[in-house]
C-alpha cells in the first residue's frame, strides 16, 4: 500500500462495503426471519465479511493499475507492430490458456464426468472419468480460445457482432436435439463459468484497446463482445464433445 | 479459526497457479514477439501483485463467511420440512414454492451486484462512455436480470419443463431486442452475459439448483440440477438491452419536453 494515497484506499474500502452491502441483507433477512435459526460462528462470519471487503478494494485498486494498463498496452503493441498472424495466435493462446487451468472449469467437467459414467455414457472406471473430464476441459478451452481469436478477427475487420452472436445462437439451437440430454444442461452451463476474474477484465482491455488503436473503430461498439463469444461457443463444443463420443 | 492464515496461504499460492498460464503467455509474447518494455513494469507489476492479493482475501472471505451459510439456506429452504408438506406424497404444485422464487431472485440479484469481473466491465464502460453509462446503473440493471432468470430457472427445476424451450425464447427476444437497441449498448449488453456469473454467483446458484433437484420429488440432480447459471446470463443480456431501451425512450421524450 505504498502507492496509493491513503485516503483514496479508504473510499475504495467503502465502494467495496457498499457492494457487500446487498448480499448481507439477503442472508441476514432470510436467516432471521425466514428460516429462524441461529447463525452458527458468528466471529468467523464477520471476519470472512471483513476479508470480502479488503478483497474487493485491492482487487479495484489492482484493476486500475495493474490488469487494464496491461491488457491496453498490449493491444497497441500488437496494432504497432501490425502483425495480424501473431495477433491471433495471442488471442488464441490467451483463451485457451486461461480457461484450461480455470478451477471452476475442473470442478464443472469433473461433475459431468461423473454425470456420464452414471448415465452409462462412458465405463465407470476411475480411468474413464479422467479421460472425459480431459477430453471436456480440452474441449472447452479449445472453444475459448477460438471465440477470442474469432472476436478478435471481428473488431480488425469490422464486423457487426450480433451476426456473429446469432451464428453461435443458431449454432446452439441446432445441435441441442442430437445431443445426449444428460449433457445439455452442464453444456449451456459451462458457457458460464468458463470465464474467470482475472480474464474477464484482461480479455476486455484487450478488444477494448484494439478497437481504440484501429482507425475507424469505435471501443465503445467494437471493442466489447470478445466475453460473449467465449461465453457461447462452449455450449457448442461441449454438446459436440457429448455426440463424438 | 486458528488455523486461517494457513488456509490464507494456501488460497493465495493456488490462486497464483490459476494466474500462472496467463502470466506465461503475457510474458512469451511480450519477450519474444513484441520485444518493447512494458510503459511501467513497476506499477503494472504492484497492481498485478494486489489482483492476486485481492482475490485471495476475496475468495477466503467467502469462504469463512457466505459460502457455508449460503449453502446451508439453499438445502434448508428446499426441504420439504421447511415446506410444510412433508406428509403428503401427491405431487406438489409449483406455487408452493413461493419463498425459493423470492430466495432464489435476491440471491441472484445481491451475488451479482458483488461479482468482481462485473465491476471490471461496468468500470470500463463508464470510463468509455464519459459517464454517459453508470456503473451502478449497469450493475443493478443486469443484477435484476439475474434474479428475474434464476427465480425462472428454479421455476423450470421445480415444473420440469425442457430447458431448450426458454432458451430458444430468450435467444429470439436478445435478437428482436438487438434490432431496436440504441447500437453502443449492444457490446456492452453481450458481455454483461457471460462475466455476470463467476466466484460468487457459480457456487451459491448452484447449490441452490442441485438442492432443489434433490429435494423436489421426480427430479433427478444430475439432470436437472444444471441450468440455472445459463438462465442468468441469457436475462442479464435482455436486461441490459432494455435498459439501454428505456434509457433512449426516456431521453428522447424529455428532450421533446424541453423543446
Amino acid at each position: 500500500m505504498i502507492m496509493f494515497g491513503k485516503n483514496h484506499f479508504i473510499r475504495q474500502l467503502f465502494n467495496s462495503m457498499l457492494d457487500l452491502l446487498p448480499i448481507l441483507l439477503v442472508v441476514l433477512i432470510f436467516q432471521l426471519f425466514v428460516i429462524q435459526q441461529p447463525i452458527p460462528n458468528i466471529g468467523e462470519l464477520v471476519l470472512g465479511i471483513v476479508f470480502v471487503i479488503i478483497g474487493l478494494a485491492l482487487f479495484v485498486q489492482g484493476l486500475e493499475q495493474g490488469l487494464f494498463p496491461l491488457g491496453e498496452a498490449m493491444a497497441y503493441a500488437f496494432a504497432r507492430k501490425g502483425s495480424v498472424t501473431w495477433l491471433l495466435i495471442f488471442a488464441f493462446s490467451l483463451g485457451f490458456g486461461t480457461t484450461i487451468a480455470e478451477p471452476s472449469l475442473v470442478a464443472v467437467a469433473d461433475e459431468a464426468a461423473n454425470i456420464a459414467s452414471k448415465a452409462k455414457v462412458i465405463a465407470s472406471t476411475q480411468e474413464a472419468q479422467h479421460h472425459y473430464a480431459f477430453g471436456l476441459r480440452i474441449s472447452v478451452a479449445l472453444s475459448v480460445g477460438f471465440a477470442i481469436l474469432v472476436g478478435v478477427l471481428r473488431i480488425i475487420k469490422g464486423w457487426p457482432l450480433h451476426y456473429l452472436i446469432l451464428c453461435g445462437y443458431i449454432a446452439v439451437i441446432i445441435i441441442t436435439p442430437f445431443a445426449p440430454a444428460s449433457i445439455v444442461g452442464i453444456a449451456y452451463d459451462a458457457g458460464g463459468v468458463t470465464t474467470s476474474t482475472i480474464t474477464v477484465p484482461l480479455v476486455t482491455a484487450l478488444g477494448v484497446g484494439l478497437a481504440t488503436a484501429i482507425k475507424g473503430r469505435n471501443p465503445m461498439i467494437d471493442g466489447f463482445g470478445l466475453i460473449a463469444f467465449a461465453s457461447l461457443t462452449p455450449m457448442v463444443f461441449v454438446m459436440a464433445y457429448g455426440l463424438l463420443l | 479459526m486458528t488455523a486461517w492464515p494457513l488456509l490464507f496461504l494456501q488460497e493465495f499460492v493456488a490462486t497464483c497457479g490459476d494466474v500462472l498460464p496467463i502470466a506465461a503467455i503475457i510474458l512469451g509474447f511480450q519477450f519474444f514477439v513484441i520485444r518493447r518494455p512494458l510503459p511501467n513494469p513497476g506499477k503494472t507489476f504492484l497492481g498485478l501483485i494486489y489482483v492476486l492479493l485481492g482475490i485471495t482475501f476475496f475468495l477466503e472471505g467467502l469462504q469463512m463467511a457466505l459460502f457455508p451459510l449460503g449453502k446451508l439456506m439453499a438445502s434448508q429452504l428446499t426441504t420439504t420440512d421447511f415446506l410444510g408438506l412433508s406428509n403428503s406424497n401427491l405431487p406438489i404444485p409449483w406455487q408452493a414454492y413461493t419463498w425459493i422464487y423470492i430466495f432464489a431472485a435476491c440471491i441472484g440479484f445481491a451475488t451479482t451486484l458483488a461479482e468482481p469481473s462485473l465491476l471490471a466491465v461496468a468500470l470500463k464502460a463508464e470510463t468509455l462512455s464519459g459517464g454517459s453509462i453508470r456503473a451502478w446503473g449497469l450493475r443493478i440493471a443486469v443484477s435484476l436480470g439475474v434474479a428475474f432468470g434464476i427465480a425462472l430457472g428454479a421455476f423450470r427445476i421445480i415444473s420440469g419443463l425442457n430447458i431448450y424451450y426458454f432458451i430458444i425464447g430468450g435467444y429470439v427476444l436478445v435478437m428482436l431486442q438487438t434490432l431496436f437497441a440504441p447500437k453502443l449498448i449492444i457490446g456492452l449488453a453481450y458481455d454483461s452475459g457471460g462475466v455476470t456469473t463467476s466466484t460468487v454467483t457459480v457456487p451459491l446458484v448452484t447449490a441452490l439448483g442441485v438442492g432443489l433437484a434433490n429435494n423436489v420429488p421426480g427430479r433427478n440432480p444430475l439432470v436437472d440440477g444444471f441450468g440455472l447459471i445459463a438462465f442468468a446470463s441469457l436475462f442479464s443480456i435482455i436486461a441490459v438491452l432494455f435498459y439501454a431501451q428505456l434509457a433512449e425512450w426516456w431521453n428522447r421524450s424529455r428532450f421533446f419536453i424541453n423543446r
